[in-house]
C-alpha cells in the first residue's frame, strides 16, 4: 500500500503541502524519496523569500541526482526546516513528518484548489509517477 | 600520430552499409557555390625525414624562450620547468589530456589529482579546490557565474587591474545569464578603494580582483575583502598560484573563491597554451562549484580509495540544470603542476617567489635608469611591471628582438591610455647578465 497520507495534498512533481489555515507546510512525498534515494543535501530558500506555484524552490540532492524543489503554492517563506541541512536523511525516514522542508504563508489560499488529492496522487504514482 | 587511412575497399563498404552509393552522395545537400571545386591548394607531398626537415625549419622562425631572455608575461611565465616532469608525465599510466571518464579505473590518476587539489587549496588558503578548468580566463568566468548563483545578484564589479583579456572572457560568458559589468578603476596602480565602494550596491554580486594584478602590483586583498563584504558580495581573486609560495594567500585575507593560471606551475609557455586553470572556494560553495571534484573515501575493505564526487551536479546527471557547462579538466597539465610543487616544496617555492621579485626590482632599477624610461605606476609590483617608454614600445621590441631579447608585452592592443607602456615579466629564470644586457639594448634603442 502506497504511503499516500489522505489528508494532503500534492503536486505532479511530488511535493506534498499540508494546509493550516494560510500556510501550507511543504515536503516531498514518500515516493519521491524513494526514487531519489539516499538524500544527502536539501537545499532551501531563506526565510522571507517569495516562491511561486509550480515554480522551484530549492534543490533536493541524492546519491543519484540532484533534483529541483517546486512549490505548490504562492506566497512567501515564513519557516523552513533547519535539522535538514545537519540531517537530510530525515526526508528519507519521515517525509511527511520530520523531513518537512518549508512553510508557506500563501498570498491566495485558492491555489490549493489546484492541487491534486490523495487519490489522484495514487494514480500519478501507480502510472510511474510521470 | 600516424594517419590512418581508409581504402576504397572499405570505403565502399562503409556507404553500402549506411545505404549511399558515393561520397559525393552524402554531400549533396551543400550547395554548390559553398563547396570548393578545385583541388586544395597545398605543395607537393614529402617523405617523412623530409617532411620532418621542413616542419622544423618553420618552427626555427619562431622566437621562443628556450632561445631568447625572455621578459614576457601579462598571463604566461617563463618560470623553470625541471626536467623529472617530462619524464614523469610521459608515463603511459599518465599521458593523456583528458579528465579519468571511468574514474573509479584510473585511480592513480584521481589520486595525482587529489594532491593537485590538496595543493591548490593549501596555496590560496581556500577549503577546496577542483581538478582544474582550461585556463585562468575560464575560471574567472566560471568564478563569476557561481557568485552569481551563490548570491542570487546581477551584477559584477570588476576591477581595471583585471587581465583585459579575463575580463573579455567573462563579458562573453556573462551575456546569456544577462549580467552587468561595472569597473572599479584604478588609482596609482591599484584599486582606489573609494571608487570601489561607489560601485556597490545589494545588486553586486562579486568584486574582482588580481593579485598581483594585470600590471604587477599588489593589491590591497583584506581591505578590498571587507569593502566586498560590506555590501553583501563575494570577493574573487585572481592569482598566480605560483606567487602564492611567498605571497599572503588570498583566502587568508578575506577571499571566497581564488582562481587562476596555473601554467608558471611547470607547464611550458609553448606559445599560449594548453593552460591550467585553478578553481577554488570556501567550503560552503562547493556544491556550487564548477567542474571535477576528486574526493578521498575508503572501499568495502577499509582501504583509501579516490572517487569522482559531487557528479549529480554534473552535465551528465543534470543535464541543462547542471552548475556549469565544464565536465573536464586539464589533467596532464594539472599533473604537472603537481609534481611541479612536489619537486619544490614549501621552500622552492617561496624561492622562487623570492628570486623572481628581487630579480624583478633589480630589472626595474636598472631599466628606469635609461633616460626617458620610467615606472608607470608607483605601487608596489612583485614579478611584473609596466614601463613608458619615450618610444614606441612596438619599434623598441622589435629592435631587442635582434639582441634576442623579449623585451615585453605592449599594453596598447589592451587600452589606448597605456599606448606608450610596455609590461614586462621578470622570472627566477632571468640572470644578471640578460637583465644588465635588456637594460643596455633598451638605453640604444630609446637614444
Amino acid at each position: 500500500m502506497a504511503n499516500i497520507p489522505a489528508e494532503l495534498k500534492y503536486t505532479r512533481e511530488h511535493e506534498w503541502a499540508k494546509v493550516e489555515g494560510d500556510r501550507a507546510r511543504v515536503g516531498i512525498t514518500a515516493f519521491a524519496q524513494e526514487q531519489l534515494g539516499d538524500v544527502v543535501f536539501v537545499e532551501l530558500p531563506k526565510v522571507g523569500a517569495k516562491v511561486t506555484a509550480m515554480k522551484t524552490f530549492g534543490v533536493v540532492e541524492s546519491v543519484k541526482a540532484v533534483s529541483d524543489l517546486f512549490a505548490p503554492v504562492t506566497g512567501e517563506v515564513v519557516e523552513i526546516n533547519g535539522e535538514l541541512p545537519k540531517k537530510p536523511e530525515l526526508v528519507n525516514t519521515d517525509p511527511y513528518g520530520q523531513g518537512w522542508m518549508l512553510v508557506i504563508r500563501m498570498s491566495s489560499p485558492k491555489d490549493v484548489d489546484g492541487l491534486m488529492s490523495a487519490a489522484d496522487y495514487e494514480k500519478l504514482t501507480a502510472g510511474g509517477g510521470h | 600520430m600516424r594517419y590512418i587511412s581508409n581504402t576504397s575497399a572499405q570505403q565502399k563498404e562503409m556507404l553500402a552499409i549506411i545505404g549511399a552509393s558515393s561520397i559525393e552522395d552524402l554531400l549533396v545537400r551543400i550547395p554548390a557555390k559553398a563547396r570548393l571545386s578545385r583541388p586544395l591548394n597545398l605543395p607537393r607531398a614529402m617523405a617523412e625525414t623530409e617532411l620532418v626537415r621542413h616542419l622544423q625549419r618553420m618552427s626555427g622562425l619562431n622566437a621562443g624562450a628556450d632561445d631568447y631572455a625572455c621578459f614576457l608575461g601579462a598571463g604566461s611565465y617563463d618560470h623553470a620547468v625541471p626536467s623529472p616532469i617530462n619524464h614523469l608525465i610521459s608515463r603511459g599510466e599518465f599521458f593523456t589530456a583528458y579528465t579519468p571518464y571511468q574514474p573509479e579505473a584510473s585511480q592513480g590518476t584521481l589520486r595525482s589529482i587529489f594532491e593537485y587539489q590538496t595543493m591548490m587549496a593549501e596555496l590560496t588558503g581556500l577549503d577546496v579546490a577542483n581538478a582544474s578548468i582550461y585556463d585562468g580566463a575560464s575560471s574567472l568566468a566560471e568564478a563569476t557565474l557561481m557568485a552569481h548563483a551563490a548570491t542570487g545578484r546581477d551584477t559584477l564589479v570588476i576591477a581595471r587591474g583585471v587581465n583585459p583579456l579575463y575580463r573579455q572572457v567573462v563579458e562573453t560568458y556573462v551575456e546569456g545569464p544577462g549580467l552587468k559589468i561595472k569597473s572599479a578603476p584604478l588609482g596609482d596602480g591599484v584599486t582606489d578603494a573609494d571608487a570601489l565602494r561607489k560601485t556597490l550596491s545589494k545588486h553586486v554580486a562579486a568584486v574582482v580582483i588580481q593579485y598581483p594584478n594585470f600590471f604587477g602590483c599588489l593589491e590591497d586583498v583584506r581591505s578590498i575583502a571587507d569593502i566586498a563584504h560590506e555590501a553583501g558580495a563575494l570577493l574573487v581573486v585572481v592569482a598566480d598560484p605560483i606567487n602564492l609560495g611567498l605571497l599572503t594567500p588570498p583566502g587568508a585575507s578575506g577571499a571566497d573563491i581564488v582562481v587562476g593560471e596555473g601554467q608558471g606551475l611547470g607547464v611550458p609557455m609553448s606559445f599560449g597554451g594548453p593552460n591550467l586553470g585553478v578553481f577554488a572556494a570556501k567550503q560552503e560553495l562547493v556544491r556550487r562549484m564548477p567542474g571535477r571534484l576528486v574526493g578521498a573515501t575508503v572501499d568495502v575493505d577499509g582501504q583509501r580509495g579516490f572517487v569522482l564526487t559531487l557528479q549529480t551536479r554534473e552535465q551528465h546527471i543534470r543535464r541543462e540544470k547542471a552548475t556549469s557547462n565544464i565536465c573536464t579538466n586539464v589533467a596532464l597539465c594539472a599533473l604537472m603542476a603537481t609534481i611541479y610543487a612536489a619537486i619544490l616544496g614549501k621552500r622552492g617555492l617561496r624561492k622562487v617567489g623570492e628570486l623572481s621579485t628581487a630579480k624583478a626590482h633589480y630589472a626595474a632599477r636598472e631599466l628606469t635608469k635609461v633616460p626617458g624610461v620610467s615606472l608607470r605606476f608607483g605601487a608596489p609590483f612583485f614579478k611584473e611591471f609596466a614601463l613608458r617608454l619615450p618610444k614606441s614600445p612596438e619599434r623598441v621590441i622589435r629592435r631587442l628582438v635582434k639582441d634576442r631579447l623579449l623585451a615585453g608585452v605592449p599594453l596598447k592592443g589592451f587600452d589606448r591610455a597605456y599606448k606608450d607602456c610596455l609590461l614586462v615579466a621578470v622570472t627566477e629564470k632571468r640572470t644578471k647578465e640578460e637583465i644588465d644586457a635588456y637594460a643596455a639594448a633598451l638605453a640604444a634603442a630609446v637614444a
